[in-house]
């Protein structure tokens, strides 16, 4: 039997394993053992017997077996543990449980776990791509620009947390779902942009973080389908659909009215879109339904004049209300200024800017460069577009202000 | 699982409360604490008398030395606990936010260390 047969196994079905033997042995580490001994067995022997005909089940039975055999024998050294293989001995035989039903539920237990809102926010990002997307401990650091040593000690402790403070290893309850579902989402959305809004910078890792987050999105909405799950996922595909057009052939970033539309995802924007209405029409979806509904009207249209800027105005309107906040209210701001023409939206803007919210986001400040030089304040522009650059440290965003310096200076 | 229910606020609030709103909030805590010993929830939990009438004490190179007032200087105070019965962090969250105090204060949940008997 070629390697890859099994490792092809590994790739579909480690990840739905572990969620099982993590439920069966009641720890995280003991699972991850016993999936890798799992794996071991398979290695030996399918090449003699064959694939079993539900892999999933052997590889769980298998690993279930290795950790009870791995704690009898540990048990002679530490009389506590006989009382653990006990447990896991005369707990509930996995073959019923593995049903697609049931397997759904652990790979659902196992992210509501690893993004309990009483993990750090850091904590909860790093455990869910180790143990839901599988990735390495090295991978998840090289793509957080952290040491791999920082990162591997943040599992650790939320391991140690979930064990030792008592997270249960269950989906919440139906009246604590909305709250729980949303702290899950805004895990997801986070990977997403850590990998979007670095990724033009050109490096490899960061664009598979935000393929990692669509995939999760994907998962979620499989196991999970509630309006702002379709929502989070219809936001990252019409953004991610955008990602070619993004980036200058030198690196710089080109904003959404500038780009090449035909460089855009089409079959991306349309999958996306349809998840946006399906989400709408639930009449229960919240502010990433929103976000990409504003996504969508963007994707629909031909060109930066051709967009319904009416429509978007409305939909941000709708999504301050949703969830106040000055960088909503930046957006709506630009919004204006294409509706009603750029002194409608600098009179917005300097109100944000005024009220002293956002004064360190670059954003705010080449937003405001922007409009004054579409009015013809130069001097203005340009001190805002300096005051832009100074806050801004990803190279394509300061590629791009230094362009918009230039050619107002020069 | 034991956990441990602090509960923090600040004294300040307490002692500007007009006496009604004091009193209403006495009856919550009672019919809480009644709720949770019918749930099987409460081990015990007291209300403490505030942090003017605490005193830290430390020992260092083996002198004894007493301080006025409690460890840290925050703006909230710790001024009673609960301790409590709870199927897992999820269960005892479930309780925490029902302690009346959630609205004005917050409540730390902290598992308790359980040493086996050897």
């Amino acid at each position: 039997m070629p390697h890859s047969v099994i490792e092809a196994i590994y790739h579909a079905e480690s990840r739905r394993v572990l969620a099982t033997l993590i439920r069966l042995l009641g720890d995280f580490d003991l699972a991850e053992e016993a999936l890798q001994d799992a794996f071991t067995a398979a290695v030996e022997r399918w090449p003699e017997t064959g694939v079993p005909a539900n892999p999933r089940a052997w590889l769980v039975s298998t690993g279930r077996f290795k950790a009870i055999d791995q704690l009898r024998r540990r048990a002679r050294f530490d009389a506590s543990l006989t009382a653990l293989a006990n447990r896991v001995d005369d707990g509930e035989s996995p073959a019923p449980e593995l049903d697609a039903e049931g397997v759904a539920d652990d790979r659902l237990r196992l992210v509501f776990t690893c993004c309990h809102p009483a993990l750090s926010p850091d904590a909860r990002i790093a455990l869910t791509l180790r143990e839901v997307c599988g990735l390495e401990t090295e991978e998840i650091a090289r793509a957080f620009l952290v040491s791999a040593p920082t990162l591997a000690q943040r599992i650790v402790r939320a391991k140690a947390k979930i064990r030792d403070a008592g997270i249960p290893y269950q989906v919440p309850a139906l009246a604590d779902l909305p709250e729980r579902l949303d702290a899950v989402l805004h895990v997801v959305y986070l990977v997403f942009n850590e990998g979007y809004s670095a990724s033009s910078g050109g490096s490899l890792t960061r664009h598979d973080l935000s393929a990692e987050a669509i995939r999760l999105g994907r998962l979620l909405t499989e196991l999970l389908p509630e309006p702002e799950a379709h929502g989070l996922l219809a936001l990252m595909l019409l953004h991610d659909a955008r990602r070619e057009a993004r980036t200058a052939p030198d690196g710089a970033l080109v904003l959404l009215d500038d780009q090449d539309r035909s460089r855009w995802n089409r079959e991306q924007i349309a999958e996306g879109c349809g998840l946006v209405e399906r989400a709408l029409a639930s009449r229960r979806f919240g502010p990433f339904t929103l976000q990409a509904a504003i996504a969508a009207v963007h994707a629909e249209a031909r060109s930066s004049a051709d967009t319904d800027w009416r429509q978007i105005v409305g939909l941000y309107d709708v999504l301050l209300l949703a969830e106040p906040s000055p960088v909503v209210e930046l957006n709506r701001a630009a919004a204006i200024a294409m509706r009603d023409g750029p002194e409608a939206g600098l009179i917005l803007v300097d109100g944000i800017l005024g009220r002293g919210d956002l004064t360190d986001y670059p954003l705010a400040h080449s937003a405001r460069a922007d409009l004054c030089r579409r009015v013809g304040r130069r001097t203005e522009a340009t001190a805002s577009y300096r005051r832009a650059l100074e806050l801004t440290q990803q190279e394509p965003g300061r590629r791009f202000l230094e362009r918009r310096l230039a050619e107002l200076v020069g | 699982m034991r956990y441990l229910c602090l509960i923090y606020s600040e004294e300040s609030q307490w002692e500007r409360m007009p006496k009604p709103d004091f009193d209403a909030m006495m009856g919550e805590y009672i019919a809480f604490t009644k709720d949770i010993k019918k749930s099987g929830h409460y081990i015990g939990g007291d209300e403490l008398q505030p942090t003017q009438t605490a005193t830290t004490v430390r020992v260092r190179n083996g002198k004894v030395s007493t301080t006025d007032g409690p460890f840290a200087e925050t703006k909230e105070q710790l001024g009673g606990y609960y301790l409590i019965n709870a199927k897992d962090l999820n269960d005892a969250i479930q309780v925490a936010a029902r302690i009346p105090s959630v609205r004005v204060g917050s409540i730390e949940v902290r598992p308790i260390q359980e040493h086996s008997a050897s």
